[in-house]
């Protein structure tokens, strides 16, 4: 092997990086915040809301997980627009991103939700709480503890995933690496940082999660 | 300008689809060789190949496909080989599902009571004989379930090798919009066909669950 690495770009690239890093926080950060909001929401139609909204929601989980997420950003990005909906590329991420993980939270939390005991439901009717205050607090919240580890790992594969936007020119991480290889001719190099930083920010986005379940649920016991 | 019939652009996507498939079975079958080797290396009994096999895992679960395939692409290249993006994206995606794989079925080792292997090692049973008699037929039974679910995960994987060149259902897709200038009609296309390869694979794997469940419920 005669190939010598050269990192001495580094010093004039390294805001490239950042700035392409930072975006991609952004996305992770709204994605999972509105995703998981979505998420909630579809759990509660498929598990306890009305019959009608049922299959609509069914067949919007099903067709999400069942198609890859890079063909969900381009149909966003490049078929919408063809019925009038227009978007910037981060705009697109952001909604692509909110919509795949809607339906694998929808999953998640619902699986959670079903793990409820029947007791629960009725011990909250008997306490007089109306029927939301029963899912907000016996249901949705023991529901979300419960599940939490599994919705952490989601939202980790949700953010590796995002380095697919870089396809539709949103400039985030993989874009920075994209462009610095196109500049500097140093692809390995290029994409071998931008793979230590997402495997940092995994690392990180894990402990702040799990933090968050700390802070969320400060009654669960300590194992 | 030639005009293209929604029939044109289905048997184009149709004919692309044979890589995605031709692919993903690659993936599945290397990958799952891999994950064999790492499996027991992980629940083996030396140190070293333990703490290996955990952070390869680790690695590979903890930076994007895409990443790696780019890594894989260039990386093989810096050999002096000239790399075809087949081999790099075969190459990176046996190595990403082998990850994954490993990680599942150690899930489903591990599951299999202790009482088992206690129960074996005092019927005088060594190391090889519990695995081969006593914990890998039922950690088999049980992995079933989840490693169909996986190959859903590898399909929907195998798109983003479109994006180092590989010509497959999405490469496919992107190439057939640039001649028709129909991206909703085509990626709407695409993604039907990636939903008629990955839901009868999911639904499978749910079903075998339930009658996991309702066969462990009858013990």
């Amino acid at each position: 092997m005669k190939y010598v690495f050269d990192y001495s770009w580094l010093a004039q690239y390294w805001p490239v990086f950042v700035k392409g890093l930072l975006i991609t926080i952004q996305l992770i950060a709204i994605g999972a915040v509105v995703g998981i909001a979505l998420g909630i929401a579809c759990a509660w139609v498929r598990s306890l809301g009305p019959k009608w909204l049922r299959p609509p929601v069914t067949a919007y989980v099903e067709l999400i997980r069942n198609t890859p997420f890079l063909i969900q950003l381009f149909f966003i990005f490049f078929g919408l627009p063809s019925l009038g909906v227009q978007m910037s590329e981060l705009q697109a991420a952001n909604l692509a991103m909110i919509i795949n993980l809607g339906a694998y939270s929808c999953e998640i939390i619902r699986a959670g939700i079903q793990a409820t005991p029947r007791g629960q439901f009725e011990a909250g009717a008997s306490l007089a709480m109306s029927p939301f205050e029963t899912f907000r607090h016996v249901v949705l919240v023991p529901s979300l503890e419960r599940i939490w580890p599994a919705l952490t790992s989601q939202v980790i594969i949700v953010m590796l995933g995002s380095s697919v936007v870089s396809q539709i020119a949103a400039e985030d991480l993989t874009f920075a690496a994209n462009f610095i290889q196109s500049r500097t001719f140093r692809a390995f190099e290029a994409y071998f940082i931008s793979t230590a930083i997402y495997l940092v920010l995994a690392i990180a986005l894990r402990q702040i999660l799990v933090l968050t379940g700390k802070l969320i649920f400060p009654r669960r016991v300590r194992q | 300008m030639t005009e293209f019939s929604l029939w044109d652009i289905v048997r184009n996507l149709l004919l692309a689809t044979r890589w995605t498939v031709l692919l993903s079975l690659v993936s599945f079958i290397g990958g799952g060789l891999v994950a064999t080797l790492l499996l027991f290396m992980r629940i083996g009994r030396r140190r070293v190949f333990q703490f290996i096999a955990k952070y390869y895992v680790e690695l590979f679960q903890g930076t994007p496909l895409l990443m790696q395939l780019f890594l894989a692409f260039f990386g093989l290249g810096l050999f002096g080989v000239d790399v075809p993006a087949w081999l790099a994206a075969g190459f990176a995606l046996i190595l990403w599902s082998a990850a994954f794989l490993a990680e599942i079925w150690r899930g489903c080792v591990q599951s299999v009571a202790k009482g088992q292997w206690e129960a074996s090692a005092s019927l005088g049973m060594g190391y090889v004989q519990q695995m081969r008699y006593v914990v890998i037929p039922q950690a088999l039974k049980i992995a079933v379930p989840p490693t169909v679910g996986f190959s859903v995960q590898i399909v929907k994987g195998t798109a983003l090798t479109s994006i180092i060149g590989f010509v497959e259902l999405s490469k496919a897709g992107t190439i057939v919009t640039n001649a028709t200038f129909q991206p909703f009609t085509v990626y709407g296309l695409v993604a039907l066909i990636y939903f008629a390869l990955c839901w009868p694979l999911s639904k499978c794997s749910q079903i075998l669950e339930r009658k996991l469940n309702v066969a462990h419920r009858s013990h």
